[in-house]
């Protein structure tokens, strides 16, 4: 199928074909695709009068959003490669949103990751007992966790949060971390940004979203990604947890001990995905507590994200930023902005089905092709995106893109297996 | 697998003691008295309409978890069934409404209609997973959420909605389409369609048990390769249980829907989907135990009401929901690796060797289906 929008700043992820001689190195097409999608928003920005796609604001809500789906999409990181599927990232989630709420309002932001993180990892806790020690099976055990994180949360609103806040969906609100702008940046590229000019105030605009109004959490979150990659890429315990997912048997007979590794691999996993529920609740500007449902599923979307990103923490980046960026796009401006963003979508393909004719890959040119003239024709033929189908567009964009990938992704070999100590063949 | 008195009688008692010890707990942490609170919930279902309402609860219970449990018998994790019948009561209500059709068939039609939604829905995820290799779970996690978007979208006034007493619905459902129910008098009515509960229970042994295409299904389950040796096309039955399992799910609204309510409103009850699963995986995917994890879900539904009482949260059903399916996927894996120490044991004294012997006497048995690891999805 098209290479073209697998994996868009997905740097170096995709093994290369094998006839295709490898000219640049990994990083540099993951730069190349990040200037391309913002050359592409910018155009579409122009084009269609569309102001929001770049503006400081929608890049800001974007970044807001992705911190949560990111912190579970590196939790599904940590778990999977070790070999443990965990969809039980959507029930951590809630557990820590609850803890957040819980010590955040009575002892602050910090505290409150921090509750936030032990509550994901009893989460975590629970389903490698159940995965790893009883061997049942992960999915199953997943879906298990979820019901138990979203009861155990009920309960304890109705115990803990009812006689404060007299709600017992609802928890007493609770103090946020205060935000931080690069200065004089942050000045500097609103400078540019006023002076409109095509291209560069866009890039500006995109620059200031990522540079203004940033909270700590988002900070270290942001961290996490290249502190996750080292730890799992390039030390001796990121090499044995990750053989731990790709071949247990063969770690277990070099002398890993393959259940510590999962153990610490599927608590890890918790914790991330904790800290992601406390990231939803502690930034400004959203609900001031804790709210029952108030995770909405990203956990799940996180997920997805780690597929998206094939296994990959720079993968995993892009998957939460596009999530992210969709889901800002739409809060922020409703469903005439949803459109200019199939018209850049268009103009990302037609560049791919040139670039693709370059390479001598027409079908694939053709495919491409036939997806750009497609789109362009709902673009064309629809004013406005309904407001309660727009909501979703992450979930859609989700579906499409695995459609179009999935069959490139590399998930790790043992993933989702049972193993057993010293029952290898 | 061989039934003895151990793979029968021991999981479901152990899982209900560890169940019953951990909601005990959480009672105890809560400050009540857990004999007291079980007992209050007992004494409930004598109580007014609550064992009808059991009975309806577990009806609709059940249509959905055999939807998941055909899913699960191939190892297919249908999580989507949430999403299936929700837009499927959405569509077949909007159908129903629109047509005139003289009674009985009129009914007929609209659970024709949601059989082939549910199905339509479901097609989405087969065909991506048989086509494209995309993992059903992430696909159809999807597909839940977007169902929300679909069913506010089509409820909207401009569409299909119809506004009353401040919520949306999709219009009253003329007299030609409700169907009776069975009176108890003051004690409630039981749905009529909740007969088709039972219909499809039936079906669904028939269906797994003595004929063809069940056998491939299960044999799909407990081994793709092997079945693919064995002539099986894998493609084709990944689709033809996703939709049978969607064209069941569809129908999970319709004994509420036509027996009660005769309109589909937005603040229709969620969530159905992921109890369905929970039950499925309480019930082994055995019609007779799903039946009884079906009820057992709407006692636990309709007796925390009475929770209230005595002053604990009525949230701590959910808690004992969870803990039961843990426990009950747990204990199976715990009898089953007994079960399997215990025949390795007896290999070895035919042998005449008291070492363990190898994995070849683990490796043919066959294992529950939901239990033993399947193939990677996510």
């Amino acid at each position: 199928m098209t290479t073209v929008i697998s994996n868009p700043a997905d740097g170096g992820a995709v093994p290369p074909a094998p006839r295709q001689s490898r000219k640049l190195p990994g990083w540099s097409k993951g730069l190349i695709w990040v200037a391309a999608v913002i050359a592409a928003l910018s155009v579409a920005s122009y084009m269609t009068g569309v102001a929001q796609l770049t503006a400081t604001g929608t890049i800001q809500t974007a970044l807001v959003l992705a911190i949560p789906i990111l912190l579970a999409a590196l939790g599904g990181l940590w778990a999977e490669r070790a070999g443990v599927i965990n969809i039980g990232l959507e029930g951590m989630m809630i557990m820590g949103t609850w803890g957040a709420a819980w010590a955040g309002y009575q002892w602050g932001p910090w505290v409150a990751v921090l509750a936030a993180a032990a509550f994901g990892a009893i989460g975590g806790l629970v389903h490698a007992v159940a995965t790893v020690t009883f061997g049942v099976n992960h999915i199953v055990s997943g879906v298990a966790i979820n019901l138990l994180g979203a009861g155990l949360t009920k309960y304890l609103s109705t115990l803990l949060f009812q006689p404060v806040s007299n709600n017992p969906r609802e928890s007493p609100p609770v103090e946020k971390f205060d935000t931080y702008s690069m200065q004089p940046l942050s000045d500097w590229l609103a400078d540019l940004e006023n002076m409109q000019r095509v291209g560069l105030s866009d890039v500006a605009g995109v620059l200031r979203g990522l540079v203004t109004g940033i909270s700590p959490l988002t900070m270290l979150a942001l961290l996490l990604v290249p502190v996750s990659y080292l730890v799992l890429w390039r030390s001796r315990f990121g090499l044995r947890l990750r053989s731990c997912g790709e071949n247990p048997t063969a770690a277990e007979s070099l002398g890993v001990n393959v259940y510590l590794h999962k153990y610490f691999a599927v608590i890890i996993s918790g914790a991330l995905a904790g800290i992601g529920g406390a990231a939803l609740l502690l930034t400004p500007g959203v609900h001031p507590g804790y709210l029952e449902g108030q995770t909405g599923g990203r956990g799940y979307i996180g997920l997805a994200a780690m597929i998206f990103g094939n296994w990959r923490p720079t993968g995993l980046l892009g998957g939460s930023a596009l999530f992210g960026y969709a889901d800002g796009l739409q809060l922020r401006s409703g469903g005439s902005t949803v459109m200019a963003l199939f018209y850049a979508a268009v103009l990302v393909l037609f560049a791919g089905a040139v670039a693709l004719v370059f390479m001598r890959k027409y079908f694939a040119a053709g495919i491409t092709l036939l997806g750009a003239a497609v789109l362009y024709f709902i673009y064309w033929s629809v004013d406005e995106m309904p407001s309660q189908l727009s909501t979703y567009l992450p979930h859609m964009v989700t579906l499409v893109v695995l459609a179009v990938a999935a069959q490139r992704l590399r998930p790790p070999a043992a993933n989702g297996d049972e193993y057993r100590r010293g029952r290898g063949h | 697998m061989k039934l003895n008195l151990r793979s029968v009688v021991l999981p479901p008692v152990l899982a209900i003691a560890f169940a019953a010890l951990l909601c005990g707990l959480a009672l105890l942490v809560s400050g009540a008295n857990p004999l007291t609170a079980f007992g209050t919930m007992v004494a409930e279902v004598g109580e007014g309409t609550a064992a009808v309402d059991i009975i309806n609860g577990g009806a609709t219970y059940y249509l959905i978890a055999l939807a998941v449990a055909i899913g699960f018998q191939m190892k297919l994790f249908n999580i989507g069934v949430e999403g299936q019948y929700r837009i499927a009561a959405v569509v077949a209500m909007i159908v129903g409404g629109a047509v005139t059709l003289p009674p009985g068939l009129h009914a007929l039609v609209i659970m024709l209609v949601a059989i082939v939604a549910g199905a339509l829905y479901a097609a989405i995820p087969a065909l991506l997973k048989a086509y494209r290799g995309v993992s059903e779970v992430i696909s159809t996690i999807m597909l839940n959420a977007i169902s929300l978007g679909i069913v506010a979208f089509l409820l909207k006034p401009e569409m299909f909605g119809v506004l009353r007493a401040n919520s949306l619905t999709t219009g009253e459902l003329p007299e030609s389409a409700h169907v009776p129910g069975i009176s108890f008098g003051a004690a409630g009515t039981v749905f009529g369609l909740g007969l088709l509960s039972v219909v499809a229970g039936v079906g669904y042994w028939v269906l797994m048990n003595r004929t063809r295409f069940g056998f491939e299904l299960r044999a799909s389950g407990e081994s793709a390769t092997a079945a693919t040796a064995g002539g099986v096309n894998a493609k084709r039955m990944i689709i033809a249980a996703m939709l049978l399992s969607g064209a069941v799910a569809g129908l999970t609204a319709l004994p509420e829907l036509l027996g009660r309510d005769h309109t589909f409103t937005q603040n229709f009850p969620q969530g159905y989907g992921f109890s369905g699963i929970a039950i499925a995986l309480l019930g082994r995917n055995h019609a007779g135990g799903i039946a009884f994890g079906a009820l057992l879900w709407a006692f636990l539904d309709r007796s925390a009401l009475a929770l209230d009482n005595i002053g604990v949260p009525k949230e701590i059903v959910t808690i004992m929901q969870g803990a039961i399916v843990l426990s009950v996927v747990v204990a199976y894996e715990i009898v089953r690796r007994m079960q399997l120490a215990a025949e390795q044991r007896k290999v070895g004294q035919q042998l005449g060797t008291t070492s363990p012997p190898d994995d070849a006497a683990a490796g043919g048995k066959d294992q529950p289906a939901a239990t033993s690891a399947g193939g990677g999805a996510a």
